[in-house]
C-alpha cells in the first residue's frame, strides 16, 4: 500500500512539473507557503469546536491552509473531518471559535453566499435536470448571462471530457461519469474553494486512480484550493500538498504526504498511514542525536534523530518494511541495528515479498524485499532463521 | 417434467388475479351494460328483457333485437344528467386542488420530521380509517349544522355573536370540506412517500451553489414530489367524482353531483335501465383520467428502475 503510495506521489511530482499550467511548472517544487512564517493562511480555522448534544465533533482545532494549496483530511469514520468540511461549506455552525477565510468570518453566513462549492460524496446531481442543466444550476444562481451560462457549461463539459454526454440525465451515466458531472459543477462558478467530500470512494480502484491524477491536474489548472476528505490514505498521498490526520476530532498531525510517512510522530499516525513495524522497548540513552532504545526482541537498538526523551521512557521504534534488510547470512560485524527471528510467514505478491519475522519476544516484524531475479526456490522460507537489520537513519522513535 | 410443471403453476397464480376480475368485475359491469341497453317496465326485474333460458336461442336473439340506445339518448335529452357530470367533475377537481394544498405541507412536515417521529405521524394519517367512513361524514353534520360545534367555538372565541349561527351545512362548502377531509390521506400518503425518499443533500447542494432555500424548494423539492403529487391527485378525483354519501349528507338540494342523480334514479324512480347507463357513462369519463394515472405510475416507476 504506502510503497504503491509513495510511488504514485513521485509519478505525480513528475505530471505536475512539465505540462501543468502556465505560472506553475518549477515553481511547484518549492511550494511551501506553509513554512513561510510571513505567508497568512487562506482559510483558518480558529479554536473550532463543534458539538452535537453531548457529543464533540471537533475539539478545538486550529489549522491554516493555505491558497492554491491541495490539502487532504484524513482519519477514519467519526474522526470530525467531515464535520470541518462542513462547517467551512456553511452547512454546520462552529459551536466555538471562528472560521475565517481571505481574512473574513464566515462562521455565521449562509452556505449560499459562502464564495465555496462543496462536491458531495453522493455527487447530489439533480435527478430531474440533465448534464449541462446540473452545471448551469449555480451560474443561474448568480443570474448570469445565458450566453456566457452556455459558454462556461461548455468549457466544464470539455475540461471533464463529457461533451456527447450534454442531454443525458444523471441516471442515464455511468458511477465514473456522475463524478465528472459532480465536479464539473462544484468548479463551474469557480469558488475560491473546492471542498471535496470523498469524491473517489464510490469509483473503483482503477478508475479512482486515473481520477486521483486528473484531480491534481484540475487543480493545478485552475489555482484553486482544494480540501479533500478523505479515509484512504493512499489517495491522501498522491494528490495532496499537506496532510492533516484526524482522530477524535482533533489533529494529530499535519505535514506534507512525505514528511507524514517518514516522520510519524505518533504510533497512530504511523499505523494509519501505510504499513510499519513497531518495537517496543525503553529509552536506554539519548546523546548527539542519536537515541538507544532497549528493547526485548533484539536488545538495544539505535535510531538516528534528535528527540527530548528521557531514560527509562517507553517507546516504539517505528521501522517501514522497505527499511528492513533480510538476509540468512550473519552481518557484517560492525552492522547496527541487528535482529534474529524466524520466518513466520510469507507474502508473494510477484513484485515484491514480504517476510513476516518473529522475535524472540513475540514481536513481529515485516521486511519487504524486491524481487530482482527470478526465483524459482526462494533463498529464504518458512521456519528459517534469519537475520534482521536497518539503518539508524531508517526508522524514528514514537514515545506516544 | 419440472420445467412443465412449473410453467402450468405460473400460469394458474397469473390466471387468479384474472379470474376475480373477470368474476367480480367484468362480469357486474357486462349485466350493467345490459340492463343499460334495456326498457323500463312494471316488473320484476324492473326492465325488459330479460332472459330466459327455457326460450332457447331463440329467445336470446329475440332479447338481442330489443335492445336500444334510448336510455343513453335520454342522458342527453335531459340537462339534469350533463349538469351533474359537469359539476362532479368540477367538486371534484376543486376538492382535489384543496387537498393537494392542505395536504402538501403535512406530507412535507411528515417527510422533515425527525426519523423516530414519521412512523408515530403515519399512523395518525391513517388512523381516521378506523372509524367507519360514514360516522365520520356524520360527525361532520354535528360540527358542521347552525347550533353545531363550529358555531359553539366560534361564538365562544367572540368570531361569531350569539345570535349568529353557520351556515355551512347543506351548501357545497360542506361538500369540500367532507370530501377534502375524507380523501386527505390518500393525497398525504403518495406525497409523503415521495418526499420522503428525497436525498437531503441535493438542498445541500443547491444551496451550496448559491441558491436560497425558499427557491430549492420550487427547483428541487416540487419537481421531484411530482410523481407524488400526480398519484395523489388521481387518488383523490377519480373516487371523488363518483361520491355519493358525502354530497347526500352534507350537500344541500342544490348541490348537484352524479353520484347522488344516480341514486335518485336507482332508488327513487326505479328507472334501472337509466341509472344503469348513468353509471356506464360515469365510468366512460373516469377511464380517461384512470389510464393517465396508470401511464403516469409506470413512467415514474420506469424513471427509478433506470
Amino acid at each position: 500500500m504506502a510503497r504503491k503510495a509513495s510511488a504514485a506521489k513521485a509519478a505525480s511530482a513528475k505530471a505536475k512539473t512539465p505540462g501543468g499550467g502556465k505560472n506553475v511548472g518549477p515553481v511547484r517544487r518549492t511550494f511551501a507557503p506553509w513554512n513561510d512564517p510571513a505567508a497568512k493562511p487562506f482559510i483558518l480555522f480558529e479554536n473550532v469546536t463543534k458539538r452535537f448534544g453531548d457529543f464533540v465533533a471537533v475539539k478545538n482545532l486550529t489549522l491554516g491552509i493555505h491558497e492554491r494549496e491541495f490539502f487532504s483530511l484524513l482519519g477514519p469514520s467519526g474522526c470530525g473531518k467531515t464535520t470541518l468540511l462542513r462547517m467551512l461549506a456553511g452547512f454546520e455552525t462552529p459551536s466555538e471559535g471562528r472560521i475565517l477565510l481571505d481574512g473574513q468570518d464566515v462562521s455565521t453566513v449562509p452556505p449560499y453566499r459562502r464564495p465555496v462549492n462543496m462536491m458531495f460524496q453522493s455527487y447530489a446531481l439533480f435527478p430531474h435536470m440533465n448534464v449541462a442543466d446540473n452545471i448551469a444550476f449555480g451560474l443561474k444562481q448568480d443570474k448570469m448571462p445565458k450566453g456566457e451560462i452556455a459558454d462556461r457549461v461548455d468549457e466544464m463539459l470539455k475540461l471533464v471530457k463529457l461533451e456527447p454526454f450534454k442531454t443525458r440525465k444523471p441516471h442515464q451515466l455511468s458511477g465514473g461519469q456522475r463524478q465528472r458531472v459532480a465536479l464539473a459543477r462544484s468548479i463551474a462558478k469557480r469558488p475560491k474553494v473546492l471542498l471535496l467530500d470523498e469524491p473517489l470512494g464510490a469509483l473503483d480502484k482503477k478508475l479512482r486512480e486515473q481520477t486521483q491524477f486528473e484531480l491534481t491536474d484540475l487543480q493545478q489548472q485552475l489555482g484553486l484550493t482544494f480540501l479533500i476528505v478523505t479515509h484512504d490514505q493512499e489517495e491522501a498521498m498522491t494528490v495532496s500538498d499537506r496532510i492533516a490526520v484526524m482522530d477524535h476530532g482533533e489533529i494529530v498531525q499535519v505535514a506534507t504526504p512525505a514528511e507524514i510517512y517518514e516522520y510519524p510522530n505518533s504510533r497512530y499516525v504511523a499505523d494509519f498511514i501505510g504499513d510499519i513495524n513497531l518495537i517496543e522497548g525503553t529509552v536506554a540513552s539519548v546523546r548527539s542525536g542519536k537515541v538507544t532504545v532497549d528493547t526485548p526482541d533484539a536488545g538495544k537498538l539505535v535510531v538516528q534523530q534528535d528527540i527530548a526523551a528521557d531514560v527509562g521512557q517507553k517507546a516504539w521504534i517505528a521501522i517501514r518494511p522497505e527499511k528492513v534488510r533480510i538476509g540468512l547470512g550473519k552481518p557484517a560485524a560492525r552492522t547496527p541495528n541487528v535482529m534474529r527471528g524466524e520466518v513466520w510467514d510469507i507474502g508473494y505478491l510477484g513484485d515484491v515479498s514480504t517476510y513476516h519475522v518473529r522475535l524472540p519476544a513475540g514481536t513481529t516484524v515485516k521486511a519487504l524485499q524486491a524481487n530482482a531475479t527470478r526465483l524459482v526456490e526462494r533463498p529464504i522460507t518458512w521456519d528459517e532463521q534469519v537475520y534482521l537489520s536497518f539503518a539508524p537513519d531508517g526508522a524514528v522513535v514514537l514515545l506516544s | 417434467m419440472a420445467a412443465h410443471q412449473d410453467r402450468a403453476g405460473r400460469r394458474l397464480v397469473i390466471l387468479v388475479p384474472y379470474l376475480w376480475l373477470l368474476v367480480f368485475f367484468l362480469v357486474p359491469f357486462l349485466i350493467v351494460v345490459k340492463i343499460s341497453l334495456s326498457q323500463i317496465a312494471i316488473s320484476m326485474p324492473p326492465y325488459i328483457p330479460t332472459f330466459s333460458l327455457a326460450e332457447g336461442w331463440a329467445g336470446l336473439v329475440d332479447a338481442f333485437r330489443q335492445f336500444s340506445f334510448d336510455n343513453y339518448l335520454w342522458l342527453t335529452e335531459d340537462d339534469l344528467y350533463i349538469r351533474s357530470y359537469l359539476s362532479s367533475l368540477w367538486i371534484a377537481l376543486v376538492s382535489t386542488l384543496i387537498a393537494l394544498l392542505v395536504g402538501y405541507p403535512i406530507a412535507y412536515g411528515m417527510a422533515r420530521a425527525p426519523s423516530h417521529w414519521r412512523p408515530t405521524l403515519l399512523m395518525l394519517v391513517i388512523l381516521p380509517f378506523w372509524t367507519s367512513f360514514l360516522i365520520r361524514v356524520y360527525a361532520w353534520i354535528g360540527i358542521l349544522k347552525p347550533e353545531g360545534l363550529l358555531t359553539v367555538i366560534l361564538q365562544t372565541v367572540g368570531l361569531l355573536s350569539p345570535d349568529e349561527q353557520v351556515r355551512i351545512l347543506n351548501t357545497n362548502t360542506a361538500v369540500y370540506i367532507g370530501i377534502v377531509y375524507s380523501y386527505l390521506p390518500f393525497m398525504v400518503l403518495p406525497l409523503y412517500s415521495a418526499l420522503e425518499k428525497m436525498d437531503g443533500s441535493l438542498l445541500e447542494a443547491a444551496e451550496d451553489l448559491g441558491c436560497h432555500p425558499l427557491k430549492a424548494f420550487w427547483v428541487i423539492t416540487f419537481p421531484l414530489s411530482i410523481p407524488g403529487v400526480v398519484a395523489g391527485c388521481f387518488l383523490v378525483f377519480i373516487p371523488a367524482v363518483g361520491e355519493f354519501v358525502i354530497p347526500d349528507l352534507l350537500g344541500g338540494s342544490q348541490t348537484l353531483m352524479i353520484g347522488k342523480t344516480l341514486w335518485a334514479e336507482f332508488f327513487s324512480n326505479r328507472d334501472w335501465p337509466v341509472s344503469s347507463a348513468v353509471a356506464v357513462i360515469l365510468l366512460l369519463v373516469l377511464i380517461v383520467p384512470i389510464v393517465a394515472f396508470q401511464r403516469a405510475q409506470q413512467r415514474a416507476h420506469e424513471r427509478e428502475a433506470g
